[in-house]
């Protein structure tokens, strides 16, 4: 049976010896494409944009990351969502730019423990030995596209599409309970 | 399972995060009204189907999103190599004779 929707408001999803898997609160999301002027964009933002992708980028609160050549996810409080979206308007239209507000469109996962990095790899093909902590990557989780953040050695966040979340939550608290019988 | 490079992201990735987008180097026709039906009919539908090495693109579908090309061995599913989109198609005996 799937975890139903309305249960994903903030709460633990799952606890065993191998790792935590919980689901964050509400937080502020924006997507942000541009080509140029990201010297400019990053002063309005308070950080510089990162510009190889992976990389991640802290400052007052908001969290970008590089997801593509041209595309950045900013992670940031919801309050300051309009901030930023005013901050980045004024540049228009010297400065072309797309910001989206996604903040709607995600649900975040926090997973750690001291099998979390294991706990990823039943849904995760890639190698996440290349991941260091401190970065981030857009990867496949299962059948769902996730940003991956790696945040320290065990510790883990996964942003996922909303549609997706019941079952990834699932997929995670049956991992997680497999891996804990499994060491029993 | 196959490792690709995505060479917008520069690493070596699982074959899972990519999607197969056919033959590349197919340009649009600029006037595709002007175009005869046998030479529309031959940009849309008709390919080179390379038993061998073949320049094909891929897109780095759950990842960057961008679309790139590859050399691929469709006998032996080898990638000889990938490039940015819009790159020149690489020398072909150069990437063979790499290999041996």
């Amino acid at each position: 049976m799937s975890i139903a929707i309305s249960s994903l408001t903030p709460s633990t999803i799952a606890e065993t010896s191998a790792a935590k898997v919980v689901s964050l609160p509400m937080q502020g999301r924006l997507s942000l494409r541009a080509r140029d002027g990201l010297d400019k964009l990053g002063a309005a933002l308070g950080l510089s944009l990162p510009q190889k992708i992976g990389q991640c980028a802290r400052a007052d609160g908001i969290e970008a990351v590089c997801l593509g050549p041209d595309e950045w996810t900013l992670l940031l409080p919801l309050d300051q969502v309009a901030t930023v979206t005013e901050a980045l308007a004024a540049l228009m239209p010297e400065l072309p730019h797309a910001l989206t507000d996604i903040s709607g469109r995600e649900v975040t996962f926090r997973i750690e423990g001291t099998r979390a990095a294991e706990l990823l790899t039943i849904g995760c093909a890639r190698d996440l030995s290349g991941v260091a902590p401190g970065e981030a990557r857009r990867t496949l989780f299962d059948v769902a596209t996730v940003v991956l953040w790696h945040d320290g050695e065990n510790a883990f966040r996964m942003d996922v599409w909303n549609s997706f979340a019941p079952f990834i939550a699932q997929t995670l608290e049956v991992g997680c309970k497999e891996l804990a019988a499994e060491a029993a | 399972m196959l490792l690709i490079h995505c060479p917008y992201c520069d690493e070596t990735l699982p074959e899972l995060e990519f999607t197969y987008a056919g033959e590349a180097h197919i340009d649009r026709p600029e006037n595709p009204s002007e175009q005869s039906d046998a030479e529309w009919e031959s940009f849309l539908f008709l390919r080179e189907n390379v038993k061998g090495p073949h320049f094909e693109r891929w897109r780095h579908f759950h990842g960057c999103g961008r679309y790139f090309n590859a050399v691929r061995n469709t006998i032996t599913d080898k990638f000889y190599i990938t490039y940015k989109a819009g790159e020149a198609r690489p020398d072909l005996s150069a990437l063979l004779e790499d290999e041996k």
